[in-house]
């Protein structure tokens, strides 16, 4: 990480989406997701966080338009329904086996119709801003985990997107691995000045990575608690040893605990 | 601003691990080519003794030495019936792939056509090739075209059933990432689904390969049609008829290698496709 990020309050902006009683019954009867209000700023970093079953994937989602709410409305400010303004993040790295690192990450601007070259220095920027300058021309095969975990980052960031949706992005990465990745992409973050959602079940991630956490409990999925992360950023590994930390964790814990035991 | 990679992730990155070759081939390989080599040598060398002790006259079994003698001797004749049959088989496998997989796509497409056709596909598999060839040859008048059919029936349904398997196979959540992206169907279909298929189309490449020389072997012999412009499976039945024993094991063996060819050009065209990221086509690790 270099020096050049300055500690600052983070500025949340006007909301670019807003969930007004939103609520999600799949085709078999199960209600997976009740009456969601939930506004989110622009520039936000926000987590959901839950207990498996508890709908905060359905809620990201329907977010990213892939699912549509059976009761309430999900609005997005201006310019939210234009193609590559929302990145997605699947918990799988989720490349095209074919391909290679920079042509993975080309793939959204190809679907929008940029012409090959500037795609391919647009790509090769991208993949260059995860710590994978040089892999261009590796095939997802060859890279390790945590490595086309970062070139599915890089593809949901090639377009800029104003919102990056991730869905338990590192849940299957080590513990090493992971803490690395959620410091780069807070680095990526303070940056490129997107908002982000990102969903986990890890009460420890969600603090380190979180201004605002948003807690839901299950059957049916619901937004129980709103707590904000007051740490300021950049966060680093002092911050993840330091005593605010482990208060923030344990107010975060007791709230998952809470909504659990409900 | 961009982030650096940690030592410890960049550290597995592939690395090209030299091998000992001899002439381009590990010893594993050569071993893979040289015992089946040896275990044919043997074998041959015990029939040719088989038939030399027991004097077993040529016309009920030749020995080897004779039935490559004979190979040499008649190679102008059998030479024509092998590019014959060749022609048929390779005209008869390049329509079943070029049909399969337009219709398989077609298939892909939509669901209403796929469900009215993929029975008449079936079908067109289970009669066997035997039964119908006749009809065929009946209903076509230029004979080579009625072989070319025959073994476009029997080499059509892998290909076809392997790449709609292949086509509706595409990964979950990028068919949500394409959706994600607004792809168009043509998109999906280039992109995704297409490049899904491949590993499928090429294994059913591989299996039509075999069937289609098959095929055209059993039009053949069905047709039974003579002359200089006449197939393998004919110079099989007219030494039969005059009890040329040796040239019958001479076009059998033709029939053998080529069939073997076939497979081995089939591997070598999915292996240089799928290299890069097909399991099937990796080398095998540790």
């Amino acid at each position: 990480m270099d020096g050049s990020v300055m500690p600052a309050p983070v500025a949340v902006g006007q909301p670019v989406v807003t969930l007004s009683g939103v609520g999600k019954r799949y085709a078999n009867g199960t209600l997976a997701v009740q009456g969601v209000e939930l506004a989110i700023g622009q520039g936000d970093f926000v987590s959901l966080l839950g207990p498996s079953g508890c709908g905060k994937s359905t809620v990201l989602r329907m977010v990213a338009g892939l699912m549509a709410p059976t009761t309430g409305h999900i609005d997005m400010a201006a310019g939210g329904q234009t193609t590559g303004d929302i990145g997605f993040v699947f918990q799988e790295p989720t490349l095209m086996p074919w391909s290679n690192a920079l042509k993975n990450v080309m793939l959204p601007l190809r679907l929008a119709g940029v012409n090959r070259g500037e795609a391919a220095d647009r790509a090769a920027d991208a993949l260059a801003s995860v710590g994978l300058a040089g892999f261009e021309k590796a095939y997802p095969r060859a890279l390790s985990g945590g490595m086309k975990m970062r070139v599915s980052i890089a593809r949901a960031l090639v377009t800029r997107p104003r919102l990056l949706l991730m869905d338990e992005p590192f849940a299957a990465l080590d513990e090493i691995t992971r803490h690395r990745l959620n410091n780069d992409l807070l680095t990526l973050w303070q940056a490129e000045r997107f908002t982000a959602i990102f969903v986990t079940h890890s009460v420890f991630e969600s603090v380190y990575l979180s201004r605002r956490i948003v807690v839901m409990a299950a059957r049916p999925g619901r937004v129980v608690e709103d707590i904000e992360v007051k740490a300021p950023y950049p966060r680093d590994e002092v911050f993840r040893t330091s005593a605010d930390y482990a208060a923030h964790c344990r107010e975060v814990s007791q709230a998952l605990h809470n909504a659990m035991g409900e | 601003m961009s982030v650096t990679l940690s030592a410890n992730e960049a550290a597995t990155a592939p690395v090209e691990i030299q091998e000992r070759r001899i002439l381009g081939l590990t010893p594993e390989g050569w071993a893979r080519i040289l015992m089946p080599l040896l275990i044919g040598l043997l074998a041959l060398g015990a029939w040719e003794w088989a038939v030399r002790a027991n004097e077993v006259p040529s016309y009920i079994l030749p020995g080897p030495i004779e039935i490559g003698r004979t190979l040499i001797r008649d190679w102008h004749t059998l030479q024509v019936s092998l590019w014959i049959t060749l022609q048929i088989t390779f005209a008869a496998l390049s329509v079943a792939a070029l049909l399969g997989l337009a219709l398989a796509v077609l298939f892909a497409q939509s669901r209403v056509i796929e469900m009215s056709l993929f029975p008449y596909a079936v079908i067109l598999q289970v009669t066997p090739i035997v039964a119908i060839a006749p009809l065929i040859i009946i209903w076509v008048d230029d004979v080579r075209i009625a072989l070319l059919i025959c073994a476009w029936i029997v080499a059509f349904f892998p290909i076809l059933s392997n790449t709609t398997l292949g086509l509706n196979s595409a990964d979950h959540n990028l068919q949500d990432m394409f959706r994600l992206y607004r792809a168009s169907r043509w998109q999906v279909l280039m992109r995704l689904r297409l490049p899904t298929a491949m590993p499928f189309f090429l294994a059913g490449l591989k299996i039509s390969g075999g069937l289609a020389l098959i095929g055209a072997i059993v039009a053949e012999f069905v047709a039974g049609t003579g002359g200089r412009a006449s197939g393998l499976a004919y110079r099989i039945l007219e030494a039969g008829f005059n009890l040329q024993i040796p040239r019958m094991f001479a076009a059998l063996v033709l029939i053998s290698v080529t069939g073997i060819a076939i497979f081995l050009v089939m591997s070598l065209i999915s292996h240089l496709a799928l290299r890069h990221w097909h399991e099937s086509a990796m080398k095998e690790r540790k």
